[in-house]
């Protein structure tokens, strides 16, 4: 069996102390296996930026235990865990958050150069990314002079560029039409079949649905989680 | 219904045969809609008889070639130019199942949601793999019957939002608030009497029964 990229085991957050502490995960466990998209979904306060935010390292639970490829958070020191968001895992957000001054290429060998890689290999590293979300030929342009969609992607390419096998994408269709957010979808899909593993936090079902695995969170707890069903195939009878 | 209209508005292109328009049917919603020639045969002679298509020439296979009469092709215009009326008050039965649950006592309605949820969602998923399983997305008659799955997925996110929205409403009232006991009262059959002066003497009614009577 592949071993999983992130594992969560018996995660709870918990605001606050005594009586009026709020647990805004309670216990969950989770995990995450290369060539595998999990999409997370659930109502306001569910829990679901906060299970995106400790999985990426940004925030350390007050119980249980975060693990990306083999390495525990909890026995990591500031400096080792700084370099491990660096080298394992990519965010990609609802508003790209794309540096408006630096080009796309720049914007993806960013992380890499911040990691001490050689210019030229960091954006060897960096055209293969955009390549692979294509926009070989967007290299050159700024952020403003790309679409909602584009921008996206880059930012894609930014979380997978070297490497990155972890992928944390909270809304990222939030800002873009449906079409365009299909598109972003497919580019995701596409980085994890290609052996990527990716968190989606959602809240439509119809972007859910490019997930292998949907799970449910209320109350910080995993309540319920849907796998893809198997090859029969649901045009072939009981359409009305 | 739609499927006397979109074989209307086929012909409105030009001349066909029975099997020929089948086909024609097929490749634009990707045989979402399989219909039989059996089908398209009714259908053909029930567009004779309203006159809106008529019999025309016949080739060396002797297949007979139907085409459009003026006023089929001006029923096309005017079905092409009007919105489709979905049927008021239709009885979905989920919503059903879900207003009938949520009052029976005893009965634990989140986990209906659940269920309901999962089979949507995987119903879902599957929708969405059918969409990109094609070979060109963007050839003309992939898209066509994409949009159909489209429409499909669509419905399918609006039960999925529509059960969220039911589970949440549920969860703000303590279940017992919501339980129906069956009633002590009994419905009697026919219209509520309208006139109290006409009530059968021997019943012993408290008012509050009469005014249960809708």
């Amino acid at each position: 069996m592949t071993e999983a990229v992130l594992r969560l085991v018996g995660v709870t957050q918990q605001y606050g102390t005594g009586a009026t502490a709020v647990s805004a995960l309670s216990g969950v466990d989770f995990e995450v296996r290369p060539g595998e998209l999990v999409a997370v979904m659930g109502p306001s306060g569910s829990g679901k930026s906060t299970l995106l935010t400790i999985a990426g390292g940004l925030a350390t639970p007050t119980t249980g235990e975060v693990v990306i490829e083999g390495a525990y958070l909890s026995e990591q020191s500031p400096r080792e865990l700084a370099r491990l968001r660096r080298r394992s895992l990519g965010f990609v957000f609802q508003d790209f958050n794309l540096i408006p001054t630096l080009t796309a290429l720049e914007n993806v060998t960013l992380p890499l150069e911040l990691d001490g890689f050689r210019a030229r290999v960091a954006r060897r590293a960096g055209r293969d990314a955009l390549a692979s979300v294509g926009l070989d030929d967007k290299g050159d342009a700024y952020p403003d002079d790309l679409s909602g969609g584009q921008q996206q992607r880059v930012a894609i390419a930014r979380a997978v560029v070297g490497g990155r096998r972890l992928i944390l994408a909270d809304e990222p269709t939030g800002a873009l039409d449906s079409v365009t957010g299909e598109l972003v979808l497919k580019m995701l899909r596409a980085r994890v079949d290609a052996g990527a593993a990716g968190i989606l936090v959602t809240h439509e079902a119809r972007h859910a649905a490019f997930a292998d695995r949907i799970v449910f969170l209320r109350d910080g707890r995993i309540i319920d989680e849907s796998r893809r069903a198997g090859a029969e195939s649901l045009l072939a009878g009981d359409v009305r | 219904m739609s499927v006397r209209q979109s074989l209307l508005a086929i012909l409105d292109q030009g001349p066909c045969y029975g099997y020929q328009l089948r086909a024609e049917f097929d490749r634009r919603t990707g045989s979402t809609w399989p219909l039989n020639v059996g089908q398209i045969y009714n259908t053909l002679d029930r567009l004779e008889r309203d006159g809106l298509v008529e019999k025309g020439d016949v080739d060396e296979h002797g297949h007979v070639y139907w085409q459009i009469t003026d006023a089929g092709a001006e029923e096309v215009r005017s079905w092409l130019a009007s919105p489709v009326q979905r049927t008021q008050g239709t009885r979905d039965e989920l919503a059903i199942k879900l207003a009938v649950a949520a009052t029976l006592p005893g009965v634990d309605v989140s986990a209906i949601v659940q269920t309901q949820r999962r089979a949507s969602l995987a119903q879902l998923q599957e929708l969405n793999r059918a969409k990109y399983a094609g070979a060109n997305p963007d050839g003309p008659e992939e898209l066509a019957w994409s949009l159909v799955v489209d429409s499909m997925i669509f419905a399918a996110e609006a039960e999925v939002r529509w059960l969220d929205h039911s589970e949440q409403r549920l969860a703000l009232h303590p279940h017992h608030a919501m339980s129906l006991e069956l009633s002590t009262e009994k419905p009697r059959r026919g219209r509520p009497v309208k006139d109290p002066v006409v009530e059968q003497p021997k019943r012993d009614e408290t008012p509050s029964a009469t005014g249960a009577v809708r």
